[in-house]
């Protein structure tokens, strides 16, 4: 297994210094004046660079949707294929072309709806894909019915009397669909998303990013209390690697897990707990207790909500894993002839 | 293994040998029994799912064509594994026609029918024609399994079989014997009985046997005492054959000497003379072959085989479903890849918004589908040619796709070298319409020399195609080629190349996003003038006598088409005949072919799906001859039929 830097550095790096520019297409930004994706594509425009990458060795891959229309922006490789299927088409093109950086740009729609059955089979084979999954809660091309991730009783044209589905929890799907990272953030904390995305593209596999982001016009102010400055002090939990897990004015909160059940609790921090306050392990092998903190935030208030990466583990990736088969059946066999392939063992000859 | 036959210089096969021509007796007696010499047999095994019929019916093929005959095959077998034992249902059959000469199908009615259990006799003995050889396995006829199919007498004993020439074998009870040095139990032991019908019948049509053997060993070489009993129950059947009385005569066909011209021959099914094919397209494209595929029956062999072949750089993904084994392949092709899928009827349903996208895309992609019986799940294990008309339209949209149809198994080899050069050439998604009888079916095959195989190497786009007005050099990856009206395939990693495609409606030239009125009706058009445009060889009528009656066809009735055609000239008609390998675009002249008879009979697996499309677009009265019953044309019936045509 060649190590994870390795797999990264099978990208040419760009010759010269790049700038946020040189990652804007001549392509005039359609989205709805005050839409979150504007505020994702600048982080991403602007974080490319940071990468140092060719660009003609970047590839963004959409399926349908608002956030489908990312790749026109970006001047870079791109395909805005079909609703849900983008997984699949990175896929193809990913363990095909292992010197390319791929990167997947979905919505809850797109990727949890009518593409779920690819999001979760591209997290489990840990492909190189870099998954952008922009959740606004709302289906936003088609004005305005409710998401595989709405809250229950959400009152939309589809659904005047409110929704009945339970939503998904996109954290907690990834988790159990084997991923090997896991993160979240939110469209308007620039320097977040960017550490976030930082993490996810030094990640050897699939990396899977949920993006909060607002569509102000079908579900205007949904991620607000993550935003407002006073509420989000109580609602946003930041996940650091290696620290403790406290939020809350000047850190008076934090998560402690229960001896008994083992589930995880927020709690007011005082001189006896302090102790127990966990400690946060993104590295860690299990996924249970990344999975524990995926849980701590309300679906509906969106209080203890955790931001960060939740889960950053290696595991033999899949493109790599193809390769060496291809590389062990040369060494094994050879380098096909197909004359002898063609001939098989068993044959006649027929003289004239 | 390879054998040395000869045949007289300058003779080829254009003396056509009727098929309908009764065996031809020759008494040699050679040895202490008589050899009579045949032109052909057509032998068909019948047991149980778990009788290991189509193991048998393999191992008589390869011995058969390693002795050089002509030979056609037809599997038919269950979709279930493993039936209910003993039942009609559960039935699974293996028919091999072979012969001294240039045959064309697995043949009518079999001479031989080899029944494992009462189950395997009532299911076939209406196909088997009066005089015929039946060998039974007695043991299997005893109260229990006959109650199951309905036999209230034993038909061994109730006269119902006077009018066959029956060989009744204890089978079961013969094997048991011959293996009891191995101290295997009964039911182990009683596995072996295949072996001891196929040794019984290699001695009947004095088939070589080391193949068997070698395969046996090899088959079971980490159970060697497994691979002995094998080699034993093969042995004594043959032996069985020798001593018993019952058995007075056995029969020789010799090499096909003269049906074949001068190479090196192998035998092939369709399927893998399919995946070979497709390992070649890659080679003569210079370009790495990526299969996205899902397992779904008769298709999944292609999958198995190319799985096989990774030392050739292919490389196979066994996606998650349909939809995403297609959209890898063409992810890949968007990589630079030769992108294929594969899959049946029901698999295409599901790719079809996909096959659109990469319509819209214009990029390489084979579509191999692998007809069985439809609609839904149907006959999985049956054939049909009913996804014509799917594959030609089943798209929203004006979404056309060129399609190529292989005619027999061997002919599979050369449809997909054909199907790669359309859609490289064309930058366009393409059809294989292949189908169950093909792909399980098996014929000789002339190995091709490699270096004779077509050139598929294909440009990638290096550098701008444009100038702006302001003279900035630009790459626009909808600019065409004037003459194949292709867009360039610019794959990523090409600096300076970097640019956006989708399924939106895009501007002709740049490939911008556009929703202009005028540039959608040009672009629809566009596409279907490059696929109509698509250069094809002409269609070749076989018209010796000048008939007024063209019989066309498409696809695998290739085989029992002409075998009728044959009769009917044999008889004294007169009858051209011609077949479509491209269903889209049409061969140029086909218009003009079709004008040129009184009648056309178009005779398909389906309900009619070519003669609608020749109807409409030629506005000829093609009639149609249909059958769906998941089995191939019997060469007889489509005979009558085509006569009464001549006639009416």
């Amino acid at each position: 297994m060649p190590d994870a830097n390795e797999l990264l550095q099978l990208v040419p790096k760009a010759e010269g210094k790049q700038s946020m520019k040189d990652f804007k297409s001549d392509q005039e930004v359609r989205w709805c004046p005050g839409c979150g994706d504007y505020a994702v594509l600048a982080a991403v425009q602007g974080f490319m660079p940071e990468l140092g990458l060719a660009r003609e060795n970047i590839t963004f891959v959409s399926g349908i949707g608002c956030s489908s229309r990312f790749p026109y922006y970006m001047n870079t490789y791109g395909m805005h294929s079909i609703h849900g299927r983008a997984p699949s088409i990175a896929t193809g093109l990913a363990t095909s072309r292992r010197d390319l950086s791929v990167w997947v740009v979905t919505g809850d729609g797109d990727a949890l709806s009518i593409g779920g059955n690819h999001l979760i089979h591209a997290l489990r084979r840990n492909v190189n894909l870099k998954i952008l999954l922009f959740n606004n809660r709302i289906y936003g091309l088609t004005k305005g019915q409710y998401s595989p991730t709405s809250e229950v009783g959400k009152i939309t044209k589809s659904t005047p009397m409110g929704s009945l589905d339970a939503p998904f929890n996109p954290v907690s799907l990834a988790l159990g669909a084997e991923a090997t990272f896991v993160a979240r953030t939110v469209d308007s904390d620039r320097k977040h998303l960017t550490s976030v995305l930082r993490a996810a593209a030094d990640h050897p596999g699939t990396a899977l990013v949920e993006i909060y982001q607002n569509c102000n016009i079908f579900n205007d102010g949904a991620f607000e209390v993550l935003k407002d400055r006073e509420r989000a002090e109580e609602a946003v939990i930041r996940l650091e690697h290696g620290k403790q897990i406290l939020f809350g004015a000047e850190g008076s909160k934090g998560v402690v897990r229960d001896a008994l059940t083992g589930d995880l609790s927020v709690v007011a921090v005082t001189e006896e707990n302090k102790s127990r306050i966990l400690v946060h392990d993104a590295h860690n092998p299990s996924p249970t207790t990344a999975f524990a903190l995926s849980r701590l935030a309300d679906a509906d208030t969106l209080h203890h909500t955790p931001i960060g990466v939740l889960r950053s583990v290696e595991r033999p990736v899949y493109d790599a894993l193809m390769s060496d088969q291809l590389d062990t059946a040369i060494e094994q066999h050879g380098k096909g002839d197909l004359s002898t392939l063609l001939s098989g063992n068993d044959t006649w000859t027929v003289v004239g | 293994m390879t054998s040395q036959v000869s045949s007289p210089a300058g003779k080829s096969d254009e003396t056509v040998v009727g098929e309908q021509r009764a065996p031809r007796i020759d008494r040699t007696g050679a040895t202490d029994k008589e050899i009579r010499r045949l032109d052909r047999v057509i032998i068909r095994f019948a047991g149980d799912s778990g009788d290991g019929m189509q193991l048998t019916g393999d191992r008589f093929t390869s011995e058969t064509a390693s002795f050089g005959n002509d030979l056609s095959t037809l599997p038919n077998f269950p979709a279930e594994i493993r039936a209910p034992a003993g039942t009609l249902p559960g039935v699974s059959s293996f028919q091999l026609h072979f012969a001294d000469h240039d045959i064309l199908t697995p043949g009518d009615a079999p001479n031989v029918l080899v029944a494992m259990n009462p189950a395997a006799l009532k299911a076939n003995i209406a196909d088997v024609p009066r005089g015929a050889d039946i060998i039974v396995n007695t043991d299997e006829f005893t109260k229990r399994p006959m109650a199951k199919v309905g036999y209230a007498e034993s038909p061994l004993e109730d006269g119902s079989l006077e009018a066959f020439n029956v060989h009744p074998v204890p089978l079961t009870t013969l094997t048991i014997e011959a293996l009891k040095e191995f101290g295997l139990s009964r039911k182990e032991a009683e596995r072996s009985k295949n072996m001891f019908a196929l040794g019984l019948l290699s001695w009947m049509y004095n088939r070589p046997t080391e193949g068997t053997e070698e395969f046996l060993r090899s088959k079971f070489a980490k159970k060697p005492t497994i691979a002995e009993a094998n080699v034993a129950a093969f042995r004594a059947g043959w032996n069985f054959g020798e001593t018993t009385e019952d058995f007075a005569v056995s029969y020789e066909v010799a090499p096909a000497s003269q049906a074949f011209p001068t190479g090196t021959y192998r035998n092939i099914s369709g399927n893998l003379a399919l995946s070979y094919g497709l390992i070649a397209a890659g080679r003569q494209a210079d370009l790495p072959v990526y299969l996205g595929s899902y397992p779904i029956t008769p298709a999944s062999d292609i999958l198995h085989e190319l799985s096989k072949h990774k030392n050739f750089g292919v490389r196979t993904f066994q996606a998650e479903d349909e939809i995403a084994g297609i959209g890898a392949a063409l992810g890949a092709s968007f990589g630079g890849s030769l992108g294929v899928t594969t899959t049946s009827g029901p698999g295409v349903a599901l790719k079809s918004e996909t096959i659109g996208l990469a319509v819209s895309l214009e990029l390489p992609l084979l579509i191999i589908d692998i007809q069985r019986g439809g609609p839904s799940t149907g006959l999985p294990t049956k054939t049909e040619q009913a996804d014509l008309l799917q594959a030609m339209y089943g798209r929203n949209g004006e979404a056309p796709v060129p399609i190529v149809a292989p005619r027999t198994p061997a002919d599979c080899f050369d449809a997909a070298l054909e199907a790669a050069r359309i859609a490289l050439t064309y930058r366009t998604p393409v059809f294989l319409l292949s189908d169950g009888y093909l792909a399980n079916g098996s014929e000789p095959w002339r190995i091709p020399e490699v270096d004779g195989l077509p050139d598929l190497r294909t440009q990638f786009a290096t550098g701008p195609n444009h100038e702006l007005a302001d003279g900035t050099e630009v790459f626009w990856p909808y600019k065409r080629d004037p003459e194949t009206l292709a867009r360039p395939w610019a794959v990523p990693g090409t600096p300076g190349l970097e640019h956006r495609i989708g399924g939106i409606e895009k501007q002709d030239g740049s490939g911008n996003i556009s929703y202009d009125p005028a540039n959608h009706d040009f672009m629809v058009r566009t596409r279907q003038a490059k696929i109509d445009g698509i250069e094809v060889p002409g269609l070749e009528v076989d018209d010796p006598a000048g008939a007024t009656t063209l019989v066309l066809g498409w696809g695998s009735t290739y085989g029992p088409i002409t075998a009728a055609v044959r009769r009917l000239r044999a008889a004294g008609e007169t009858i051209a005949q011609a077949h479509l390998r491209h269903l889209n675009p049409f061969p140029r002249n086909l218009g003009e072919v079709l004008r040129g008879y009184d009648k056309v009979v178009v005779p398909e697996m389906n309900l009619g799906q070519l003669s609608l499309l020749l109807r409409a677009k030629y506005l000829v009265d093609a009639q149609s001859y249909t059958q769906v019953n998941g089995m191939p044309f019997k060469a007889e019936q489509l005979a009558t039929a085509l006569k009464e045509a001549i006639d009416a």
